[in-house]
């Protein structure tokens, strides 16, 4: 891979985040959705008796609590979905094809876009509920809680991996993509796989501990490298132009110049 | 003004004058191509060398070995038909999807797949639609591009952008908030950010009024007059033979290369065009005795289409004939055929040549 421009991506990144917070639609989402997301734990962990044993409880509260990552794949996933396919709908793209960034420059640029807003968002709620668990919940709760240091490593160490997955997905998606809601359905499935793996952990087939964190971990770093390449092969310029079409007419007009 | 200024890397024109275009490439197309101007004494590099670029999309020819040169400071207008391949060359050319066969030199880079990045960074294309952020202001966009063309400290020239095409006093709108026109002049500041050496214009009047249309107009005499190398593509012909030194016809293949004076004698016979104020009584036994004259025909009641080799040293015999003949005369002018004309003629030569 060629050597990154960084006042490219900047560039990039600086014009999506401006293009975000004046489009109401993804203000309103990022502003409700994760807290919608934030619910559900809030009430379980609530609702949890402080009398449980605590192997029970500690069952009980993992799921709550993973139940958080969504939010690093929803938010992105849709946005990702929408980066290209949304440019080329709105005759954006080829203007900016025309200019001298790079394919993976453009990708990098959009991707951090979605990354920043996604993960901070993630942690702002994260942080939210383990105050709220601090403050008001059960001190044998809480206590449990705290004390689930894989979840919790999980939560911070995932967030931003979660995001890059359902960011190359839902990018892969749209630069394929001759539709946005299309792209944007489609750009669902990328909650499928970790979906899978919180399940597993819920039903306890995988047992969350420190090491099983951070090998997942590394796996997930290392679909994320691959997938950012794979995106970064499917993004055919000319392809991508194509699709535009132009139609025209004009008119003249016979005259004559006087002699005398 | 930002490009007229700040334009660098470009020969000639410095003193204002339109520089000579090249002379067209050696192997290109003979029958065609009538142009065989070629720059006086030493040859400047050309700005864009096209040597039998071919494009297909599967089975469909979008265009086929087109050959052609533009010289630096050229105004060069590209025509054709709908669907005649004019937007995939420039396309080409601009480096966003790749020849089939052929080669093209773009301000001095080869064309290929490793100098993608600096042939963009040298011309600047503004495709047909401006394609703004409409959510974002005049000011924003351009800082965007301004970014994407790597500029620091880009504001001067922005400002400069902006005041080139009149819209300084409107950097601060959202660009959804502009007319269709303004989104035009929008898009063409932003092709100046760059200070490009050759920038490709598609359609840059369209959807303009005529106060905004003949803006840009000036803009382009005014960066034609600074040496700045412009393949314009066009279906306003008046709008080609206004501002290009040079055009060229496209219908798949390449029609015809050279500048609208040269084009027009070589499909069309001068003529003189005669109007009196009454129909003359014989004008068959009239014309016929007039030696410049090879052939005549009837325009109107009053008005008759003279064929002349040489329409200056024709009229005034012309005059004292009509007198003679105690015609009471209104004009005599020179027929002009307008680039239209030549256009109509190439095109319907191939709509015949189709249907034979």
């Amino acid at each position: 891979m060629m050597g990154l421009d960084s006042t490219h991506v900047r560039a990039v990144v600086r014009k999506e985040l401006q293009d975000y917070r004046r489009k109401r639609s993804i203000v309103a989402t990022m502003a409700v959705l994760p807290f919608v997301f934030l619910i559900e734990p809030i009430v379980q962990i609530f609702l949890v008796p402080a009398s449980t044993s605590s192997s029970v409880l500690s069952k009980d509260l993992s799921l709550p609590l993973l139940y958080l990552l969504l939010i690093p794949i929803i938010i992105p996933a849709t946005l990702a979905a929408y980066s290209v396919a949304g440019e080329r709908e709105q005759g954006t793209l080829e203007p900016l094809l025309t200019t001298p960034i790079r394919k993976q420059e453009f990708i990098m640029g959009k991707g951090a876009a979605i990354m920043i807003p996604s993960v901070v968002l993630s942690y702002v709620v994260f942080g939210i509920l383990l105050a709220a668990v601090g403050l008001f919940a059960h001190p044998a709760v809480s206590a449990a809680i705290f004390h689930k240091g894989p979840i919790l490593l999980s939560l911070f160490l995932f967030t931003p991996l979660l995001a890059g997955w359902a960011i190359v997905v839902g990018m892969a998606i749209s630069v394929r993509a001759s539709d946005i809601r299309v792209a944007q359905q489609l750009g669902t499935f990328a909650s499928f796989p970790p979906l899978g793996v919180i399940a597993l952990l819920a039903v306890g087939v995988i047992n969350p501990t420190f090491s099983v964190a951070l090998i997942f971990a590394a796996v997930l770093l290392i679909v994320d490298v691959r997938a950012l390449r794979i995106v970064s092969r499917m993004f055919d310029r000319e392809r991508l132009v194509t699709g535009a079409k132009a139609t025209r007419s004009g008119a003249g007009s016979t005259r004559h110049r006087f002699i005398i | 003004m930002i490009s007229p200024d700040q334009t660098a890397d470009v020969d000639g024109g410095a003193d204002g004058r339109k520089p000579e275009p090249a002379a067209p490439a050696s192997d290109a197309p003979g029958p065609t191509i009538t142009d065989a101007r070629a720059l006086g004494g030493t040859k400047a590099p050309s700005a864009l060398v096209v040597n039998k670029l071919t494009k297909r999309f599967g089975e469909r020819t979008a265009f086929s070995e087109v050959s052609f040169e533009v010289a630096h400071g050229e105004v060069f207008g590209f025509l054709g038909p709908n669907g005649a391949g004019k937007t995939t060359t420039v396309r080409t050319l601009g480096t966003l999807i790749a020849p089939t066969s052929g080669s093209a030199i773009v301000a001095g880079i080869p064309l290929s797949p490793e100098n993608e990045v600096e042939i963009r960074q040298r011309i600047s294309i503004m495709p047909e639609a401006p394609g703004l952020y409409l959510r974002l202001t005049v000011t924003e966009n351009m800082e965007f591009f301004a970014g994407l063309y790597g500029l620091h400290h880009a504001d001067t020239r922005i400002k400069d952008a902006l005041a080139a095409v009149n819209l300084a006093d409107r950097a601060g709108d959202l660009c959804g908030g502009l007319s269709k026109g303004l989104r035009q002049r929008v898009g063409l500041a932003r092709t100046l950010l760059s200070d490009p050496t050759i920038m490709f214009l598609d359609e840059p009047t369209s959807g303009l009024d005529p106060v905004a249309a003949r803006e840009v107009h000036d803009l382009i005499a005014g960066l034609r007059q600074k040496g700045v190398t412009i393949f314009l593509t066009t279906h306003r012909l008046d709008e080609a033979e206004k501002l290009c030194d040079r055009v060229a016809i496209l219908n798949t293949t390449l029609r015809t290369v050279g500048t609208p004076a040269e084009l027009r004698e070589q499909l069309f016979k001068s003529a003189l065009v005669v109007k009196t104020v009454a129909p003359l009584p014989d004008p068959d036994k009239l014309f016929a005795g007039i030696a410049a004259v090879d052939s005549w025909r009837l325009e109107g009641p009053d008005s008759y289409l003279l064929s002349v080799s040489d329409p200056r040293a024709a009229a005034p015999e012309l005059t004292r004939a009509l007198v003679s003949a105690g015609a009471d005369v209104l004009s005599i002018g020179e027929a002009q055929h307008s680039l239209e004309d030549v256009y109509l003629e190439l095109i319907d030569e191939d709509v015949e040549a189709r249907k034979r």
